[in-house]
């Protein structure tokens, strides 16, 4: 059965909303098959707008490693804003794929990356859109496996209800092998239908399909036990790790949009993982061990990109770059190959050390010198010990005081509030580490023309860190402390005047917060948000925490619990969490220790340099530390600026 | 390309082409800023010489006519390129092509001669498809259109709503007797009108002949129209569009 276009359905729509240009597709690098010669067909979604949602690195290296396989077929789709997604109602136009604009319900697959579960009500919205029943137990056979990715899918209890199945950790290999299973199972002619597909994804040990397993609660509300309803599937599920990322170089094909997007550039992952070890960073926790990209696969990739997408900016990422154990010939290597080209390179800054400082200007060194972002989370040396940045307030300036004497004129600080035995002074210190930071800086620089931005996030406690257990600030108490700060910011006139200051309010973290660490019960909340109009939580714009508030207040207390339980409320060691039964390969008792260790401040090493403190990782998952230094340079230097065309 | 350049500056211009392009089927919701990044993409994908602005910023040597809105087609938009090393048109014209995505096509490059291009053009030519509009109905509006010495339109800018004459830039206006397109093929009529306009200020965009249709006539489209641009150019006194690059094939001649 062939699937028609909606484009022509689409096409009168488009006219009457705002840059229509984000849903036509045809960017470079996309990839348009014949549907008839494909087997396997997956419609991937970023469940935000397309500005945010195309750069994203995870959808577009599962995109390229599906369609590398020819009878597999990948598309995108993205979250449509309001004013389209009434037309389309209105209109009867599905949810669609901006490649070739066929209908989402036709696709084997809906695999959805959640970088943030602010992203839950855009799930329902698709679901909506393309007329696939929201509850996974009301779908049958025609409609797509629900797939969940991304870091979100490390606890996604909360939207049980409306997923059919979740992939913990990396999906390079994940989504060949699910691939596999539905085309064996295609194959075969599609026997037990639907339940039998899950079952045999469910039997791989790594995909986590809800259903399966039913969770019974004690009377107080918490959970009891999370244990599978069926023979034939895990007790856990675990978490996938790819190993060898020279193996995996993508994107090797970025795809480059016409729309404006939030990232111009192509984008490197040099590493995944991080051992750093910051009690707060989900990230960090849940994609050890560390794995280094070589310099040598880097320098191909930048090359290959750069060639391919003509974009004339690289960011070498990852989730702590300067950590690299090549990362200095990395970047020298880098700018030398581009001395002489408009290109420029981007490490996103957050060590705070004079190598930082180094790296950043052999990265600039023939170019301007925007910014340099580094972050310190916390304004005390004490609360910087309880979330384990190992950062001292000397450290800070002098590192910042270096950025200044050698020509960099702004400086950016991140900083979290809302931390775990945070209090007023705490915060305020913030306020006066910026104050040290430019009459040091002026100083150094000769001249007091500098700047600092002080920016704050909230602190969200997440599921697999140390402080999973740990209970959220009220809102009210951060916006006060979040004013304090201001104030104390500017009681010095001079040296206010020179800071720049940015802030989230509490409201919306608190409902991250609820979101993060939910359980099934929560799902009934999403859904009601969603239905009250809950659209692009993830922007102030359109986010309301009234209706969240509502939301709560209206189907919480049927199950005897409410949003301060889920978030205000300190958990304790003998409580099921809801995500017990997911194995990111942290030893939870580990966990317990380094979540003591923080309420005594006591600090915990990178095993890269220390011997392993057992967090639990490598052994439970079979993988191990895979860094340099290779001692292979970037060298011998192709030149970039040849002519490819003559007279 | 350097970016270091001694003071003085840049690499100078030795060679400027003109190009015309197209923007087709979907992509042509391609806003003009949109394509101006797409373009400067591409111009690097083809590692094209292309010679940049003096000053702490060096832009691209790259200048635009006036782009067709959001959403409308066109066979013919113009830009003009300064390079820093002679190239062969036609090997630029291909190396961009296949750089830029499918559907903003570069369809011409000639070497620039001697005047501006901006000089050249002063009207365009508009084929407005109005499907579900059935011809006689087309043609009606079209005539109590052109009936008329003044249609007053209103159209929000950035200075506020404000009104003006959609008629007098207008020197052809015609339902044509063309056969339409896709949507014939489900058997619902579409009107097709063929339209130029002289380049005014404020200037008169197809729609805004669309609105005056609506006022002179009460013709009101149930489906938005599709607008395609077919040509820009020097109307000429036989009300014909000429060619802005001609003067520059002529002039690359030789002898």
């Amino acid at each position: 059965m062939s699937v028609r276009s909606v484009f022509p359905q689409l096409e009168q729509l488009l006219p009457r909303v705002s840059k229509p240009i984000q849903y036509v597709g045809g960017e470079l690098g996309a990839v348009v098959k014949d549907w008839d010669a494909t087997t396997v067909r997956w419609a991937l979604m970023y469940p935000d707008a397309y500005e945010v949602g195309l750069p994203n690195q995870g959808v577009q290296i599962l995109y390229e490693v599906l369609n590398e396989q020819d009878d597999v077929l990948a598309e995108r789709t993205y979250a449509v804003w309001p004013d389209l997604e009434a037309l389309m109602k209105e209109n009867g136009v599905p949810a669609f794929t901006v490649d070739a604009h066929r209908p989402v319900k036709a696709f084997d697959v809906l695999g959805l990356s959640f970088a943030t579960e602010l992203g839950y009500t855009n799930m329902l919205s698709a679901l909506d859109l393309a007329g696939i029943p929201m509850d996974s137990a009301d779908r049958g056979d025609d409609d797509p496996i629900v797939l969940a990715g991304g870091h979100a899918s490390f606890n996604p209890e909360p939207i049980a209800d409306f997923i059919d199945a979740a992939v913990l950790g990396d999906g390079e290999e994940a989504v060949l092998e699910i691939t596999g299973i539905i085309r064996e199972w295609k194959a075969e002619g599609r026997p037990g239908g639907r339940d039998e597909l899950l079952l045999r994804l469910a039997r791989t040990e790594s995909i986590y399909v809800p259903r399966f397993y039913d969770v019974d609660y004690l009377p107080d509300g918490r959970i009891q036990r999370v244990v599978p309803n069926r023979p034939d599937v895990p007790f856990r599920v675990a978490k996938r790790t790819t190993m060898d990322l020279d193996a995996w170089p993508y994107p090797k094909k970025p795809l480059v949009p016409l729309a404006e997007t939030v990232h111009e550039r192509y984008a490197v992952e040099i590493f995944r993982g991080c051992t750093r070890g910051c009690r707060f960073c989900q990230a960090g926790m849940i994609t050890r061990p560390v794995r280094e990209r070589s310099i040598t696969t880097v320098g191909q990739m930048v090359k290959e990109g750069l060639e391919f997408s003509g974009f004339n900016e690289v960011g070498l990422l990852s989730l702590s770059s300067a950590d690299h154990s090549e990362i200095g010939d990395m970047c020298s290597g880098l700018a030398e190959q581009y001395a002489d080209t408009n290109v420029s390179l981007s490490l996103p800054s957050t060590r705070v050390d004079a190598f930082n400082i180094d790296l950043a200007q052999e990265l600039s060194r023939n170019g301007r010198r925007t910014g340099l972002t580094f972050a310190p989370e916390g304004g005390s040396e004490r609360i910087r010990k309880v979330i384990n940045k190992m950062v001292t307030e000397e450290d800070l300036i002098r590192t910042v005081v270096t950025a200044y004497s050698n020509g960099w004129r702004q400086v950016k600080l991140y900083f979290m509030c809302g931390l775990p035995t945070e209090t007023d002074e705490d915060v305020l210190q913030i306020g006066r580490m910026a104050h040290e930071v430019i009459k040091a800086g002026r100083i150094a620089a000769g001249t007091k023309d500098i700047r600092c931005t002080v920016s704050i996030g909230g602190f969200v406690p997440k599921p697999h860190t140390p402080f999973q257990w740990a209970p959220m600030e009220r809102p009210e108490v951060i916006d006060a402390r979040l004013q304090m700060l201001k104030q104390e910011i500017n009681s010095d006139r001079g040296l206010g005047r020179a800071i720049g200051y940015r802030y989230h309010d509490g409201e919306p973290s608190l409902i991250e917060g609820l979101l993060s660490r939910g359980d099934r019960r929560v799902g009934a909340v999403i859904r009601r948000a969603w239905e009250k109009g809950g659209r692009f939580d993830g922007w102030s714009e359109h986010f309301s925490y009234a209706r969240w508030v509502e939301a709560c207040a209206e189907v919480l207390p049927g199950f005897g619990v409410d949003l301060d339980w889920y978030t205000t409320r300190e958990r304790q060691h003998s409580e099921v969490l809801p995500w017990d039964h997911l194995d990111s390969g942290l030893d939870k008792d580990w966990l317990w220790q380094d979540w003591q260790d923080s309420m005594s401040e006591f600090e915990q090493d990178d095993c890269r340099w220390t011997p392993c403190f057992d967090c639990g990782v490598c052994p439970s998952m079979d993988t191990e530390i895979q860094i340099g230094p290779t001692g292979k340079k970037l060298l011998p230097l192709t030149p970039v600026n040849s002519l490819r065309i003559s007279a | 390309m350097a970016k270091n350049q001694p003071v003085g500056g840049q690499a100078p211009i030795v060679q400027r082409i003109r190009i015309r392009y197209a923007k087709r089927g979907p992509l042509r919701f391609t806003s003009h800023r949109d394509f101006a990044r797409a373009f400067e993409r591409a111009l690097r994908r083809a590692a094209a010489p292309i010679a940049f602005s003096q000053g702490f910023t060096p832009h691209p040597k790259i200048s635009y006519a006036s782009a067709a809105p959001t959403g409308v087609g066109s066979e013919a938009e113009y830009l003009e390129i300064g390079l820093q090393a002679e190239v062969d048109p036609e090997q630029l014209r291909v190396a961009l092509d296949a750089a830029l995505s499918p559907g903003l096509d570069v369809l011409e490059a000639v070497v620039a001669g001697p005047g501006s291009l901006a000089d050249r053009i002063d009207a365009s030519r508009w084929r407005l498809e109005l499907p579900s509009v059935g011809p006689a109905e087309a043609e009606a509006a079209v005539k109590a259109f052109r009936e008329l010495d003044e249609v007053l339109v209103e159209r929000m800018t950035k200075q506020g709503r404000r009104s003006f004459d959609a008629r007098q830039a207008v020197t052809l206006i015609a339902v044509t007797e063309q056969s339409a397109g896709p949507s014939e093929a489900d058997g619902a009529p579409c009107a097709i009108i063929d339209l130029v306009v002289r380049q005014v200020t404020p200037a008169v965009r197809p729609d805004d002949v669309l609105s005056g249709l609506r006022v002179a006539a009460g013709l009101e489209p149930p489906v938005p129209p599709r607008v395609t641009r077919l040509a820009q150019g020097t109307l000429t006194a036989q009300g014909e569009i000429a060619d802005p690059l001609d003067a520059d094939r002529a002039s690359a001649l030789p002898g």
